[in-house]
């Protein structure tokens, strides 16, 4: 009889949460989705010309494993113009498949065996998957609405063990929408610095920051930049998701083992993402970011309409000042985050996406994501209100 | 920061048929200041009017336009401006702009035929006083009208569910 092939540390990890209500949602007509993680606007034209051009042109050859240098250069201005914080082209910045890409290969970079990674719960889907792929023990810490579900330096003190290796911190936060303070983030540096770990600092959602003065690059923080490694990308600032296009900075050691990994496993990013990429920043850099600007404004509106609908609905909702997505509390119907969504979608098609999807501490919550059209959202707020009305 | 008038003017150039209360929501501002701010701008006429966009195309009423471009002499004291207003106080007309380049005004007309459309040029426009020439290009196919695309469908080609 043949073996399994598949080993024991891939089969244990089940698959993401969110994949099972696509598959009942994908039979439906006429559901109104507010379970996206994606923009709905589509990439700007010039950023789109820039790619056919470099395909016409016949640039169709790979790209430096860090990627195309004045990318990387761009890149450089970008966080140095917007955050402060100066990485050098050179070796201290990767140009990599997606924030996800970049995600992963800090993990497997610094994780020994069962060596423990802190994150936040509710957090993104990959965070602690990507942990365990690497040989590494995921440590959940919870956020809670009271503390606008922001990581507080206490709760990760109190999950540091002697096997801490890592904390990933990813603000402004898919799914709450919470952003930090520069307070709360100088107590969590004081935590790192005290225990000596690494921080991931996962910025991808950074552009989409809606309060002023919480727009912080961790690794700009007085002492951050040695231990930090800075994830961004342009999926969500210039709505470029389907590119695949990210990139992680960090010190100069850790970028060459990452690079490492990315140059076996996968060469380099796709040079046409690279060539919209860089027409992205160098178009912003000299209008002073317009295309961001005016996406920002119009989610920033559509957020507002949102929060306001809820609470109308008398759900209660922490206001979310970035990223695109409204996290409310739906204890109240006495319903499971997955009963609710699973009954809203089958009673009155509207799909949200279930707290628990993101962790346990989600449990009792919904994700809905404002990059919707808002005569869509309207309806599928009067819908949502009828179902908890019928309930 | 934008101002708030120029919020409101963003959201009603989107959709001027957003509620008082919805704008107020968008912005933050309270409906008070809201229906303020819009009822200045209708007095100071930077609204001047609430219009949808219509496809004409889809309903079945005839309807042939076209763009003229106008030469004239202009006038001593007056420049452009007095004849420009004999040229769009005519119905057929909907829009008239000065221009720069090799002709003065560009006229945009409407009429249910060719022919109506025709005779105005010759018989109205044409023979105006100080009207030097007239070049007529009929409209054949609209792709986009301020800022809307008029042809093919857009559909959402995202997943219904993403992380």
């Amino acid at each position: 009889m043949m073996s399994s092939f598949i080993s024991p540390r891939v089969a244990q990890v089940p698959p993401s949460g969110i994949r099972r209500f696509f598959d009942i949602a994908g039979t439906m007509k006429d559901a109104i989705s507010l379970g996206v993680g994606e923009p709905d606007f589509i990439t700007p034209y010039h950023i789109r010309n820039a790619a056919i051009d470099s395909l016409l042109d016949g640039e169709t050859q790979y790209t430096p494993n860090r990627g195309l240098l004045a990318l990387r250069q761009e890149i450089a201005r970008y966080l140095e113009g917007n955050f402060g914080v100066s990485y050098d082209p050179e070796q201290e910045i990767l140009v990599t498949v997606g924030a996800s890409e970049a995600i992963d290969l800090a993990l497997r970079v610094c994780t020994r065996p069962d060596d423990e990674v802190i994150l936040p719960d509710p957090g993104y889907v990959s965070y602690a998957p990507c942990v365990t792929f690497a040989g590494g023990v995921p440590v959940p810490v919870p956020t809670l609405a009271k503390d606008d579900f922001r990581m507080t330096a206490e709760s990760i003190e109190a999950a540091v063990t002697a096997k801490t290796r890592a904390l990933i911190l990813p603000y402004p936060n898919n799914p709450t929408g919470a952003v930090m303070t520069m307070d709360e983030l100088l107590k969590i540096a004081q935590v790192a610095e005290k225990h000596d770990l690494l921080v991931i600092s996962d910025e991808i959602y950074m552009e989409l920051t809606y309060s002023d003065g919480e727009k912080i690059c961790f690794a700009s923080l007085p002492g951050m930049k040695e231990r930090t490694v800075t994830i961004n990308g342009f999926s969500k600032a210039f709505a470029m998701t389907g590119w695949r296009l990210g990139y992680a900075c960090g010190p100069r050691d850790f970028l060459y083992e990452m690079n490492k990994i990315h140059q076996y496993a996968i060469m380099c990013a796709s040079r046409q993402a690279q060539v919209g990429a860089l027409q992205a920043l160098r178009r912003g850099r000299e209008n002073g970011y317009e295309d961001v600007a005016a996406m920002r404004q119009s989610y920033d509106r559509r957020r507002r309409v949102m929060l306001d609908a809820f609470q109308k609905m008398g759900l209660p909702c922490f206001e979310p000042k970035g990223a695109f997505y409204c996290f409310p509390s739906i204890e109240k119907t006495g319903l499971t985050s997955e009963e609710f969504c699973t009954r809203l979608l089958r009673e009155k098609k509207v799909v949200c996406v279930p707290g628990d999807a993101f962790g346990k501490s989600g449990e009792g919550h919904i994700r809905c994501c404002y990059a919707t059209d808002l005569n869509r959202m309207l309806e599928a707020f009067e819908r949502m209100d009828a179902f908890i009305h019928s309930l | 920061m934008q101002s708030l008038n120029m919020q409101i003017l963003e959201i009603l150039n989107e959709d001027c048929r957003t509620p008082l209360e919805r704008i107020a929501v968008m912005t933050g501002a309270t409906l008070t200041d809201v229906a303020q701010a819009i009822d200045d701008m209708e007095k100071q006429h930077v609204i001047l009017h609430y219009a949808p966009v219509i496809n004409w195309d889809k309903t079945d009423r005839e309807r042939v336009e076209a763009m003229i471009e106008v030469k004239v002499t202009p006038q001593r004291d007056m420049g452009f401006d007095a004849l420009a207003g004999r040229i769009y106080r005519f119905d057929e007309v909907k829009s008239v702009y000065l221009m720069s380049g090799s002709y003065d005004l560009l006229v945009l007309v409407e009429a249910r035929t060719l022919k109506e459309l025709a005779l105005f040029v010759s018989e109205k426009l044409s023979p105006l006083e100080n009207v030097t020439g007239t070049a007529t290009s009929f409209v054949l196919k609209r792709y986009k009208q301020d800022g809307i695309i008029f042809v093919g469908e857009t559909t959402d080609k995202r997943l219904a569910v993403s992380p």
